[in-house]
């Protein structure tokens, strides 16, 4: 879906631009992400920021965010520690992997410019 | 010359004919070739333990005929060596089901290398710990502890190469090891060889996840579309002599190896790019190029490497009490609103039925769910259509199983005494195992390989045994 945010910009979700996969180490989760196309890599480095991934986990506990930029692959690496309220020995959640979470971060809200490829 | 790496299970439960067409297609190139089996996750180990102890023989992988009897004929007589871990907590047990499913397809002679010495919970109390990162990491009682095992690297997988083993069983090994250890067997790579181990234990790392890499856990459709899921092709790694490397996989199976699929099994579970540890090499790839050199082929390369960390990991598994639960439908006009009556009613319920410690949490699956914190905040705040098939989930944790029967029995009688309309209660009960990882010194971990049937260090059954080209001698590390 894509909204007219204002007279020059638009809003998209992060989902439209990239993709991404979420992996798990004890309490820690990982999420890769990488843009469909490399003209968007400053784009996500602009607005897939560590403060904003953390508030968008801010209900899971999250403790701390590191962001790990891989220009190479037009992507980056996100690092969540304590997300997972128990992992996945020890959580009551459906998902003690926490392998759904790839999707969460992908409804992120993305401001464009209009003139912007999507 | 090119050694393939082929994949026949990315985790204890996968698809068990995978590796046939993976094994037909290393056939057909007739190059040199191994074919491995990952199959033993944190949780599986622990499982595992549970099983061991409850019947001695048990233990080991319980899809190990379903894995190997399709393809271990076709392996042996091609000289495709099979490494697993599907030993997980008893590697001897499955040493002996190897050599009866051997003896049962005529290779009564199969050669079966035992790697040893992950376990190491009869001497925990004497060995040096250090925590594990962040986690807290306090030691559970001895009556708690199920297990304690090394993520033993490839060392002892090729001392098993070298003694020629046929088949190569272990327990708990770092994933990308089991890949390592025949390329070092094979290309006689150095073991301060850094870059070229950094390389071949990310060919492991990308091949460890079975279809992950070619496929699997990919799809989005519409955005990231794959052909032929069903009949999705497992990954073959080719690698050269130089560490350079190449993802792929058989032929006429479905799935797609791109730059998309390798680029996220690249980063999986990896923290630090600069900085992934295994107990062969640290990995730095963070300068890695991922190209698509022709369809359903992709090069990886600039991979680096760095001395082996100091000390190994150690993941202690522990009773961590009970787990339960227990989940019933409302469907059709105002279902939603019944799922929350149904919630709020049993939280009533269990405010005065349970004792206060036991843990627990409710999902109202189809509103918020997966996404959502134990408390719950999701499922308050979220906006959601009244009309719909809601299912509410109730899971609950105490130290005793009766604590959170109750809890799950309150659901059960929300059948009679909740909204209306609630229907399809299941209800379930586990143990709860709990990890802890810690890191141990080299020093205190004593790894080896013997054949199966022989004792350890057998320098008769060594010397009658041709060595492969490249095999060498290593020191102890």
């Amino acid at each position: 879906m894509i909204m007219v945010h204002s007279e020059d910009e638009i809003t998209v979700s992060l989902h439209r631009l990239a993709h991404a996969r979420a992996g798990d180490k004890g309490e820690r989760l990982n999420l890769a992400l990488f843009a469909y196309d490399p003209c968007h890599f400053e784009v996500l480095m602009a607005q897939v920021t560590e403060e904003r991934v953390r508030a968008l986990f801010a209900h899971r506990g999250v403790s701390r965010v590191r962001r790990y930029p891989l220009p190479g692959l037009a992507g980056m690496n996100l690092v969540l520690d304590d997300v997972l309220q128990g992992g996945v020995n020890g959580a009551l959640n459906l998902d003690g992997h926490g392998k759904t979470l790839s999707f969460l971060l992908l409804g992120m809200e993305i401001a464009l410019p209009v003139t912007a490829k999507v | 010359m090119t050694f393939l790496l082929g994949s026949g299970a990315g985790f204890s439960g996968d698809r068990t004919d995978a590796a046939i067409p993976v094994v037909a297609e290393l056939v057909r190139r007739g190059q040199p070739a191994a074919l491995l089996f990952e199959t033993l996750g944190e949780r599986t180990l622990a499982a595992a333990h549970r099983a061991r102890h409850d019947d001695a023989g048990g233990g080991f992988e319980p899809l190990l005929d379903e894995l190997l009897e399709p393809v271990l004929v076709d392996c042996l007589d091609n000289g495709i060596t099979i490494l697993g871990n599907f030993g997980a907590a008893n590697p001897a047990g499955a040493c002996e089901r190897v050599r009866v499913l051997g003896e049962r397809a005529g290779r009564a002679e199969l050669r079966i290398g035992h790697v040893q010495g992950d376990d190491i919970r009869s001497r925990l109390s004497g060995i040096d710990l250090q925590n594990w990162e962040t986690e807290s990491g306090e030691m559970p009682d001895e009556a708690a502890l199920i297990s304690a095992n090394v993520y033993l690297g490839a060392e002892p997988l090729v001392e098993a190469l070298s003694l020629g083993a046929e088949v190569v069983v272990t327990g708990r090994v770092a994933d990308p090891s089991l890949f390592l250890a025949p390329l070092i067997h094979h290309f006689g790579w150095q073991w301060d060889d850094w870059d070229r181990l950094a390389a071949g234990t990310m060919a492991g790392h990308l091949g460890e996840c079975g279809a992950q890499v070619s496929g699997g856990y990919f799809a989005d459709p519409g955005l990231k579309d794959v052909p032929g899921l069903a009949t999705v092709g497992y990954p073959i790694i080719e690698v050269e002599k130089d560490g350079s490397l190449v993802v792929t996989k058989p032929p006429g199976t479905g799935g797609c190896v791109t730059e998309r699929t390798v680029k996220e099994q690249l980063l999986y579970e990896v923290h630090d790019p600069g900085s992934y540890l295994t107990p062969d090499v640290i990995v730095d790839i963070s300068d890695v190029r991922v190209v698509q050199v022709g369809p359903d082929r992709v090069a990886v390369s600039g991979i680096r490497g760095r001395p082996a960390p100091e000390r190994l990991k150690t993941t202690v598994c522990y009773a961590g009490g009970w787990q339960g639960e227990a989940e019933i439908s409302y469907a059709g006009p105002n279902a939603l609103g019944r799922a929350r009556l149904a919630a709020e009613v049993l939280r009533e319920r269990l405010s005065f039925r349970v004792p206060p410690e036991l843990h627990s949490r409710l999902d109202i699956i189809g509103h918020a769910s997966v996404f959502d914190s134990d408390a719950g905040d999701l499922q308050r705040l979220a906006a959601g259509a009244e009309n719909g098939d809601y299912r509410l989930r109730l899971a609950a944790g105490h130290p005793e199983r009766r604590w959170v029967e109750r809890a799950t029995q309150e659901l059960l009688a929300l059948y009679c005494a909740g909204p209306a309309g609630g229907g399809g209660v299941r209800r379930q009960f586990q143990r709860r195992v709990c990890t802890a990882s810690y890191l141990v010194k080299r020093s205190d971990v004593d790894a080896f390989a013997t054949l199966y049937g022989a004792a350890r260090n057998d320098t008769r059954l060594h010397n009658a045994i041709p060595h492969n080209e490249g095999s060498h001698d290593h020191g102890a590390q």
